[in-house]
């Protein structure tokens, strides 16, 4: 059990920095999951807690203890890794006794400890087996016991599932959530899934080019995203973002085609006079009667996903031509049920307090209407 | 997976295999056939008469003081030129592939001595602890070791053992080095964060994974200590002194070429081809089947 702490975590390769300052504090048995796109910095973090990287400036502390100058065996952690990393040589049972017999643990103590993570994990027929000799969700799970029997203060993961088929991944993301939640071990988890990061996470860190542009509650960030990145990268489909300007007396929003948004009751007066950028998620978007809609969508391409569909297309002026249609790809998630066809012009309206305001110059958050 | 090429000619693939096969014929089989032949025979050194002995020739050799002799020697030579070879060219390749900086030079460097031929690598060392100038034997007359491998049966095999493994060990690194590269870096870091050191990760994971490599090696260098190390041989003790460096190839050719006894010399070429041919299913048997991991 342990808490973990960043304080200005720093990390260069010669004169470039892939790290750029990270703090936060991870409590005792949180689950806490990096995600952002690759190169992001979000692995090289995630090494560097386990003791593979070094760390160029900060300080982290693993359960109080600073770690900087500590070996990865020292540091009472277990990872697990993209590729499962098994001993090929070795049996499943080798595989997970390896650092106890390390560790010169009793055979006894071994024995009693691989069996009783074998059984929680559903391995106690394949101890005998070779990792070539087990499917992909196998070899994960015996990754996952080797680093239960060390029974360590953090688990980390790198990526566990990126080589799993889809359903497998959703199977052995429930799996691992129970795990955590049994053991009550802190884990720090990375991920470039943003669905698994959504599921899996207490907290979430959204890494973008070495920065962490927010560290919150999956719900939080998906609620009130702190920049356009954040934004853009959590939630599926992802979010639209249009163009637009404030009036100077900030009472009206105007998308760069001429559609006001929000015309009745708004009070944006503080960033009167600004060009921003419009955001909205295509699951806050409604049909609405023409008297309601604020936006007129020209379908293009209808998916449809059994529960949903998606209908992406172009925002057209309300009784323009579709030559008049807006550059910009507009998506909009919709009840399965509902009858779309390319082609169709939608009314819609985004829900109340779902549009969200973005700089477009530093891509920070405005407000929300 | 399997590719099957459908020709649509049935002569074309054997016209396509006919250099190959011209080659071999003429360059392998034909004279191993007259090995073979050879064998059976005895000859008398101007080679006016011939005379069909059966086996007589092989029961001869194996009642040869000198001939089970060379068969020690040469067993003795090559399991040292392989342990020898091996062994430095896996510290190499391991230290080779920790280096960071100026990595590419220091494969270059090691890879050199293979470029050297046999005779000129023999003529080196020999130089190298020549009992009068040279510096190695300088080295050891300081050390009080009295080196002179003219005389000493003992001194002169240790240098052909070590004229011969030097020259094998850049083709060792090589294998090794590839192989040690091959080795997945996630694995050394589990390893490591399960709590083994250095020695120990080579020990438990590095060394059981290359194991496949090591296998193979082994059989190629005693394979080469059988058979090519000849040159080395005959430029530095020309087997001598006394019998001392005298492995079964060189026997083959100081019987037939300078005794002239054509059909003991034949019977011995027999013989080493079986070892040959041994050697070469036990390779694939198990390099095939057993040694994976």
């Amino acid at each position: 059990m342990a808490e973990i702490g960043f304080a200005g975590v720093k990390k260069s390769y010669g004169d470039t920095r892939v790290i750029h300052g990270i703090d936060m504090q991870i409590a005792d048995g949180e689950f806490v999951v990096i995600v952002g796109p690759s190169g992001c910095g979000k692995s090289t973090l995630l090494r560097m807690v386990a003791g593979l990287e070094t760390i160029t400036e900060g300080e982290i502390s693993i359960g109080g203890r600073v770690v900087n100058g500590l070996e990865p065996k020292d540091r009472d952690i277990a990872m697990v890794f993209q590729n499962y990393a098994l001993y090929p040589h070795m049996s499943v049972y080798e595989n997970m006794a390896y650092g106890l017999k390390i560790a010169k643990m009793s055979k006894a103590e071994i024995e009693q400890r691989v069996q009783a993570a074998a059984g929680m994990l559903e391995l106690g027929h394949l101890l005998q087996r070779k990792p070539r000799q087990l499917s992909g969700g196998q070899r994960q799970r015996v990754a996952m016991g080797r680093a239960i029997v060390r029974d360590p203060s953090t688990f980390l993961f790198d990526e566990p599932l990126s080589n799993l088929d889809a359903k497998l991944r959703v199977q052995m993301r429930l799996e691992i959530k129970q795990l955590q939640r049994r053991l009550g071990t802190t884990s720090l988890y990375v991920t470039h899934d943003q669905v698994e990061a959504m599921t899996l996470a207490d907290r979430l860190i959204v890494m973008n080019a070495g920065v962490a542009e927010q560290i919150d509650t999956p719900m939080a960030i998906y609620e009130r995203p702190a920049s356009q990145f954040v934004a853009g990268f959590i939630g599926s489909p992802a979010m639209n973002f249009l163009p637009a300007e404030i009036s100077g007396d900030g009472r009206r929003l105007s998308l760069t085609h001429g559609l006001d948004l929000r015309s009745q009751g708004l009070d944006l007066g503080n960033l009167g006079g600004r060009t921003v950028r419009v955001g909205v998620r295509p699951e806050h978007l409604r049909l609405v009667d023409t008297a309601e809609a604020e936006l007129h969508l020209l379908v293009r391409l209808v998916e449809t996903l059994g529960a949903d569909l998606l209908a992406h297309g172009h925002l057209v002026p309300a009784e323009g031509a579709p030559s008049e249609a807006a550059e910009e790809i507009v998506t909009v998630r919709l009840p399965g049920v509902a009858r779309v066809r390319e082609g169709d012009t939608l009314t819609l309206r985004a829900a109340e307090d779902s549009l969200h305001l973005f700089d477009p110059e530093t891509g920070k958050r405005l407000a929300d209407v | 997976m399997e590719k099957r090429v459908v020709f649509r000619h049935a002569w074309l693939p054997y016209l396509l295999l006919l250099p190959q096969l011209a080659i071999t014929l003429v360059f392998f089989i034909w004279p191993a056939s007259q090995a073979l032949y050879q064998s059976v025979l005895r000859q008398d050194p101007f080679g006016l008469r011939t005379a069909f002995v059966g086996l007589q020739n092989f029961e001869r050799l194996f009642s040869d003081p000198t001939y089970l002799n060379s068969f020690q020697v040469t067993v003795v030579f090559s399991l040292a030129v392989a342990a020898l070879s091996m062994g430095a060219a896996l510290l190499f390749a391991v230290m080779a592939d920790r280096v960071i900086r100026g990595a590419m030079a220091y494969k270059t460097l090691l890879i050199w001595p293979y470029a050297v031929a046999p005779a000129v690598a023999g003529v080196l060392w020999w130089l190298l602890f020549n009992p009068t100038i040279g510096f190695m034997a300088a080295v050891l007359d300081r050390l009080g070791y009295d080196w002179n491998h003219f005389v000493d049966g003992g001194d002169a095999l240790l240098l052909v053992i070590l004229a011969s493994a030097w020259k094998q060990i850049s083709y060792n690194f090589l294998f090794f080095l590839a192989g040690l590269q091959a080795i997945p870096r996630s694995l050394i870091e589990a390893a490591a964060i399960d709590g083994a050191g250095p020695a120990r990760r080579f020990w438990t994971i590095v060394f059981p994974l290359l194991s496949p490599t090591t296998f193979f090696l082994l059989v190629v260098n005693v394979v080469y200590a059988f058979f090519d190390t000849f040159g080395v041989i005959h430029a530095t003790t020309s087997g001598g002194p006394g019998q001392a460096t005298t492995i079964l190839v060189y026997k083959v050719f100081s019987d037939g070429f300078i005794g002239l006894n054509l059909g003991s010399s034949a019977a011995q070429s027999v013989v080493l081809m079986s070892i040959v041919i041994a050697l070469t299913v036990i390779q694939f048997r198990y390099i095939e089947r057993r040694v994976h991991y």
